[in-house]
C-alpha cells in the first residue's frame, strides 16, 4: 500500500518542525591490532588504522542525508580502550596517541573521537594508570579526542582509588583549560557500568567484545515527543505512555533504516542503534519541556522524577519493538548545559544539583554537563561521583559523571562552553567534606544481588 | 472466491517485490498555491527521465500540497542530481520541494 499524504507531512513535520535527526553515525574501530612497544610504532599504527577504516564515513553519512531526507548532525569514530593498548609501550605519557587520535579525526573530517579510556572497576593495570594521569594533558592538548573512565560496575562494585583519582582529574584537566572555562571536563566522563556500544560522546568507546569495526547509530529527539504530549493534554499515563512509545517507534525505525544503509555502504557490520532524547541547546529541542509538557510546571519541581521515569521507560519499549538492534545507553539524557528548559529552570533555583541526583536513578545516564564553582575541592567531586556510581552499582543500570569546576566562576555567575555544549549558571554544591572518606581508598564491595528492597 | 484470493495474494507479493527491488522516490511540493504549479514540476521530472507512479494534490486554504511516487530507475541522471534540480525549481518558484526515498516513509509508518 503507498504511503498516504499524512504519513508523509508528519515525517517532515518532524523534521522540519520539530528538530528530529540522526544525532551521530558513530563507527566503532577495534585498535587492538596497533599495540607495539615503541610509541612511535604505535601512533603510526592507530592512524593508518583509523584512516583505511573510516575513509568514506563522512562521505557515506553525507550521501545517506540527501537521499533519506533525515538530518544527520555527527559523525564520530569510537576506538578501543587506549589503556588496553597502553600496557604493552614503555612510555609513561601516553599524550602523543590522544595527539595522534586527533590528528586522524581531523583527517576523516569526524567532529569527536571516543575511547581514550580505561576499564578500571574492579583495579589497574600499568596501563590504565598511565591512562588516567595522562588524562588532563591529553584533553589540554587535543580538540576532538574524548575520554571516558569506568570506575565501578553491578559485578565488580566501586574502584575507590580510580574515584579518588578522577576527581583529581576532573580538577587537573579544568585548570589545564582553565583559559576556555575548563571546557576540558566537557569531553570526559566517568561511569559506572559503561555500555560498549555507545555511539553518543563523551562516553563512547569500541567495547572488547565489539567486532573489527562496526556502525551506530544515536537518534535523537525531544521536540517529536514533546510535540507528541503537548498534542495530548487530557490523555491518563497509560496513553500518555502509548503516545511516547509509537513516537520512539518511528524515531528508531529512521535509525535502523540509516544504520543498516550505512553499514552496507561502508562494508562494516551494523552494531545498534542507541535510541536516546538527547537535547541541544536549540528551542524546542529539550527534555525538561518534555516534562514540562507533561504537566511539571517547571523541571526539576515534585513530579519530576516520576515524569522522567515515564519517559525513560516508554522510550526503551517504542525502541525495543523498532529494532532487533537497540544497544547504547537508550534512554533520556539530562545534560544541564546542552538544555534550554534545564538552564532556565536550574537559574530559577527549581532545579539542584540534588534534584538532579535523583533524576539518574531513573534516567538513562547520569550527572551531565553540569558546571560547578571552581573551588569545588578535588574530594568533593570524588564523593558526587561516589554517589552516582552507587546508583548505578544498586540500580543495575549506567550512571555517569560529567561536570566542570569551571576555573574562577562562583554560584551566580554563568558560563558559555558554545556549541553543542551550551551555557549554564554555576550550580551550587555543598561544601561539606568528604575528604575523610575518600581518602580512605581500596574498592567498595559488589551489592548482593538478592534481596533487593 | 478462491481465484480472488489467489490474485490478491499475487498482487501483493509483486508490489512488495516491486518496492525492494526498485524503491521509488516521494517528493513532497508544499507552498502558496497559484496556477501552473504542476505542469512547471513535472516538466522538470520529465526532462529528467522520471516516471510518476502516484500523485496526490490538495489545497488547504491557500496552501497547496502535492505528494508524488516517482520512479527514477531509468532516469537519465543520478538520485542526488535529480533532487537537486527540483529543490532549484522549488527555490524559483518559491515552494519547499522536498526529495527522498520511499524507504523513510516506509520504515517509519508501516510495521
Amino acid at each position: 500500500m503507498r504511503i498516504t499524504s499524512r504519513e508523509i507531512f508528519e515525517t517532515i513535520k518532524m523534521v522540519e518542525v520539530e528538530n528530529f535527526d540522526i544525532r551521530t553515525v558513530t563507527m566503532g574501530i577495534s585498535l587492538r591490532d596497533c599495540q607495539r612497544t615503541k610509541m612511535r610504532d604505535m601512533c603510526d599504527a592507530i592512524y593508518s588504522k583509523i584512516m583505511t577504516k573510516a575513509e568514506n564515513l563522512v562521505k557515506v553519512a553525507e550521501d545517506l542525508e540527501a537521499e533519506f531526507g533525515i538530518p544527520i548532525i555527527n559523525k564520530r569514530i569510537s576506538v578501543t580502550p587506549i589503556a588496553l593498548l597502553a600496557d604493552s609501550v614503555e612510555d609513561e605519557d601516553l599524550t602523543p596517541i590522544a595527539v595522534t587520535l586527533d590528528r586522524a579525526a581531523r583527517d576523516t573530517g569526524v567532529n569527536f573521537i571516543g575511547g581514550f579510556s580505561a576499564l578500571v572497576e574492579k583495579g589497574f593495570t600499568q596501563g590504565d594508570k598511565k591512562l588516567l594521569t595522562s588524562i588532563p594533558e591529553a584533553l589540554k592538548s587535543t580538540e576532538r579526542v574524548c575520554s571516558s573512565v569506568n570506575v565501578a560496575s553491578t559485578r565488580a562494585g566501586i574502584n575507590m582509588d580510580a574515584v579518588h583519582l578522577m576527581g583529581k582529574a576532573i580538577k587537573e584537566t579544568a585548570s589545564l583549560t582553565a583559559d576556555k572555562d575548563g571546557i576540558g571536563c566537557a569531553k570526559l566522563v566517568v561511569f559506572c557500568n559503561i555500555p560498549e556500544d555507545n555511539p553518543f560522546m563523551a562516553g563512547a568507546l569500541h567495547g572488547i567484545g565489539e567486532a573489527e569495526a562496526v556502525i551506530n547509530i544515536g537518534v535523537s529527539g525531544p521536540g517529536v515527543v514533546r510535540d507528541a504530549i503537548s498534542d495530548s493534554p487530557n490523555k491518563d499515563f497509560g496513553s500518555l505512555a502509548e503516545v511516547i512509545k509509537r513516537t520512539a517507534f518511528k524515531i528508531t525505525r529512521a535509525g535502523e533504516l540509516i544504520g543498516r544503509e550505512a553499514s552496507k555502504r561502508l562494508g562494516v557490520s551494523f552494531g545498534i542503534v542507541d535510541l536516546s532524547l538527547a537535547p541541544t541547546p536549540e528551542v524546542g529541542d529539550s527534555v525538561a519541556e518534555i516534562i514540562e509538557a507533561m504537566g511539571v510546571e517547571r523541571c526539576g519541581g515534585p513530579g519530576t522524577t516520576a515524569a522522567l521515569a515515564l519517559l525513560n521507560d516508554a522510550v526503551k519499549k517504542g525502541g525495543a519493538m523498532a529494532s532487533c538492534y537497540v544497544g547504547g545507553l537508550s534512554g533520556a539524557f539530562i545534560p544541564v548545559s546542552e538544555d534550554a528548559g534545564m538552564i532556565r529552570a536550574v537559574e530559577e533555583g527549581v532545579l539542584t544539583l540534588a534534584k538532579l541526583e535523583a533524576m539518574t536513578s531513573v534516567c538513562s545516564v547520569g550527572l551531565d554537563m553540569i558546571a560547578l564553582p571552581g573551588d569545588t575541592a578535588a574530594s568533593t567531586i570524588s564523593g558526587i561521583i561516589a554517589d552516582e556510581m552507587s546508583i548505578g552499582v544498586i540500580n543495575k543500570k549506567t550512571t555517569a559523571v560529567r561536570v566542570i569546576p569551571v576555573p574562577g566562576k562562583q554560584v551566580g555567575d554563568f558560563v558559555e562552553f558554545g556549541g553543542l555544549l551550551g551555557k549554564s549558571p554555576i550550580l551550587d554544591v555543598s561544601t561539606v567534606s568528604c575528604a575523610g572518606f575518600i581518602n580512605r581508598g581500596g574498592r567498595i564491595p559488589a551489592p548482593l544481588q538478592s534481596l533487593i528492597n | 472466491m478462491e481465484k480472488w484470493r489467489k490474485l490478491t495474494e499475487d498482487v501483493l507479493k509483486e508490489t512488495l517485490k516491486e518496492e525492494q527491488d526498485n524503491p521509488k522516490i516521494i517528493v513532497s511540493v508544499l507552498g502558496k498555491d497559484r496556477v501552473g504549479i504542476i505542469a512547471e514540476i513535472t516538466s522538470v521530472i520529465a526532462k529528467l527521465g522520471g516516471n510518476i507512479i502516484d500523485i496526490n494534490q490538495t489545497i488547504f486554504r491557500e496552501l497547496f500540497s502535492m505528494n508524488m511516487v516517482i520512479d527514477i530507475s531509468n532516469a537519465e541522471v543520478p538520485f542526488v542530481k535529480f533532487k537537486e534540480e527540483l529543490e532549484k525549481k522549488g527555490k524559483e518558484l518559491d515552494l519547499m520541494i522536498m526529495a527522498q526515498r520511499e524507504d523513510t516513509f516506509i520504515k517509519m509508518h508501516r510495521i
